[in-house]
């Protein structure tokens, strides 16, 4: 499997060269990270040119990186990760982009690449706030109609803005603020390296 | 001249025939569908949210109610993402388990499927059929996890325990005689793995009898045949994997190609189809059965001869044996922080992906090394082929499009996550 792996980096590092702003292979996955001037042109070539011949858009998702080992993140917020397969060359890679502007994130659309990528932009954009250029049908998917705010982002709360009820006295469904507390049970922590190490029992 | 508009139909959500809570705005002219517009999300819980609030094991559970239909697989491909995370191997008896368990979860989906699929079609005796093969299944489910479908059974490392040596036995009771029992349990006198060999010996007649109620079935063919007509081409531009895309033509299966668990050791073929139309991709779902019957088989003579652990001896990541427990500080002081603080997961990111009974089922996690994950993506399979309902819907009638539906087998637990 290594070997196949060697082969797609070379592949990938003869096509781009430095286009790509790097290039990882962990636990058997080829990562790369492109600037998103050159997001689009690197996509095409990854499907068109046959010694890379990714087919398959298997994945698309946004992550939000704001509180990545508790506040140690240095780079942008945003980021759209993608997930292609090669059926021909039986091989997967991953491509991440980060988005400008922290405000306002926005990346190209690979619509006109992959069809499947609609649906999966599309619920980027939804719970992330992400803005696909040149998506010709950007619309909330997961979320209810008329939804505000983005849910998946780091500062949205996991109980949620707002609350559904039936009020019997206006006879209809009404939303009002949330009026749970949020708890946790198990507190998040991030140990030093060492701590724990799984792989060395 | 009267002005002549398209007609706009709203398909669910409440729809018998739109498999839980698809809401589908069809735009007609007269009966032939120009437009298909799924609206989804009316299931969705923010499963991938509640991930990134809870520690890794304490969302094993969750992956249950994604896909309702296949449990199983699906936390197969979160425990796969996890262990590739912590660098950890499953024990090999753990791996023929899991195996052996992804085969009857596909199984039981495609029963289920062909039921229902075949009730939205007109055929109503099929689902009577199937539910009765399932509930065997769901036995050996409830034999090895104690739920009869949110297993929660694969874990981290590994299953959480050896198959039973005795299968639950019937009562006698009010409604059921006390002879009735005795023939109820008369296959279940033995072990989970004596029950097991005598279902898969049994269900190739239950096989035939399906293929006899539908596969010549004039009715059945008329619905089905050219109807979603997929191209190869279209299919990898949409994304399709799995049945969907075997359907079309192409032999891709991740158990062949991407083998994981003990895929590489058991022998069996991959069906593929021709027309790419729905008639294709319900024969190639017929004959997967059949394989996975021959997978469970031979898993079933491996795990008889081949006894011992089923989950890794790691206690970082799996709990010590309860005996351990109690004579030992150190076991004590792991279960303790096993079950307080959980895993930690060196920081990093994976995908995992497994052949689930409705295609590429994938977890993408991204650690920053703490007890939670920091993010996780759910890959669901339905999720693409819903999204490719537009496309092979149009130009087609509106009573094609539950045959569309039925024929991509969809379920809403994974669309909405």
């Amino acid at each position: 499997m290594s070997a196949k792996l060697e082969t797609l980096s070379q592949n990938l590092q003869k096509h781009f060269g430095d286009k790509l702003k790097s290039l990882k292979i962990a636990l058997g996955e080829v990562t790369v990270e492109v600037a998103p001037a050159d997001y689009l042109a690197v996509m095409k070539m990854l499907r068109d040119e046959a010694d890379l011949g990714f087919d398959e858009l298997i994945d698309l998702c946004g992550v939000d990186y704001s509180t990545y080992g508790d506040g140690a993140w240095q780079g942008k917020r945003f980021a759209a990760v993608t997930h292609l397969l090669s059926l021909n060359n039986n091989w997967r890679l991953r491509v991440r982009v980060f988005a400008e502007d922290d405000e306002f994130p926005a990346v190209d659309s690979l619509t006109g690449i992959w069809t499947s990528v609609n649906w999966f932009e599309r619920e980027a954009f939804d719970l992330y706030g992400i803005a696909f250029v040149g998506h010709d049908d950007l619309r909330r998917i997961l979320t209810d109609y008329g939804f505000i705010g983005h849910p998946f982002r780091k500062d949205f709360p996991i109980s949620g803005h707002v609350e559904m009820r039936y009020d019997p006295d206006q006879a209809r469904v009404i939303y009002q603020p949330v009026t749970i507390e949020p708890r946790e049970n198990t507190p998040r922590i991030v140990r030093e390296d060492t701590f724990g190490d799984a792989a060395h029992g | 001249m009267a002005d002549i508009r398209n007609f706009t139909l709203n398909f669910g959500p409440q729809h018998p025939a739109a498999h839980g809570v698809l809401r589908l705005v069809l735009e007609l002219d007269g009966e032939v569908v120009q437009r298909a517009d799924p609206h989804i999300g009316l299931l969705h819980r923010a499963t991938e949210k509640l991930a990134e609030t809870r520690t890794w094991v304490q969302s094993v559970p969750y992956m249950d109610r994604l896909d309702y239909v296949s449990m199983m697989c699906n936390e197969h491909a979160y425990c796969l993402a996890t262990e590739k995370l912590l660098g950890i191997e499953v024990p090999e008896r753990g791996k023929y388990i899991r195996t052996m368990f992804d085969e009857i979860t596909r199984i039981l989906n495609h029963l289920l499927w062909i039921g229902c699929h075949a009730l939205d079609v007109g055929a109503m005796t099929m689902a009577l059929y199937t539910f009765r093969e399932r509930e065997d299944l769901m036995d050996a489910y409830e034999a090895v996890s104690g739920a009869r479908l949110h297993a929660a059974y694969y874990r981290p490392g590994g299953v959480y325990r050896d198959l039973p040596d005795r299968m639950p036995q019937y009562e006698a009771s009010t409604w059921t005689s006390a002879k009735k029992a005795g023939e109820l349990n008369e296959n279940r006198s033995g072990s989970l793995l004596d029950f097991l060999e005598d279902f898969t010996n049994r269900f190739p007649t239950y096989h035939s009898e399906y293929h006899t109620l539908l596969t010549d079935n004039r009715i059945w063919k008329q619905r089905l045949v050219n109807v979603g007509v997929v191209t190869p081409e279209r299919a990898k531009q949409m994304g399709f994997t799995g049945a969907m895309l075997r359907g079309s033509g192409i032999a891709w299966d991740l158990r062949k190609k991407q083998p994981y668990a003990a895929y590489d050791k058991v022998d069996f073929d991959v069906p593929v189809g021709v027309n790419g139309d729905s008639y294709d991709r319900y024969l190639v779902r017929m004959e997967e059965m059949l394989q996975s019957n021959k997978i469970i088989k031979q898993c079933i003579d491996w795990l008889r001869k081949n006894p011992g652990p089923v989950i890794t001896d790691n206690h970082k990541v799996a709990p010590p044996p309860r005996e351990g427990m109690k004579t030992n500080m150190e076991e004590l002081i792991h279960h303790f922080k096993l079950f307080t603080e959980g895993i930690h997961v060196p920081a990093g990111e994976a995908y995992a992906a497994v052949e689930h009974p409705k295609g590429e089922f994938g977890i993408y996690f991204i650690s920053d090394g703490a007890n939670k994950p920091y993010r996780m993506k759910i890959r669901a399979p339905g999720y693409v082929h819903l999204a490719g309902m537009d496309e092979m819907s149009r130009g087609h009638m509106l009573a094609d499009v539950v045959t569309i539906i039925g024929s991509q087998d969809i379920v809403f637990g994974e669309i909405d996550r």
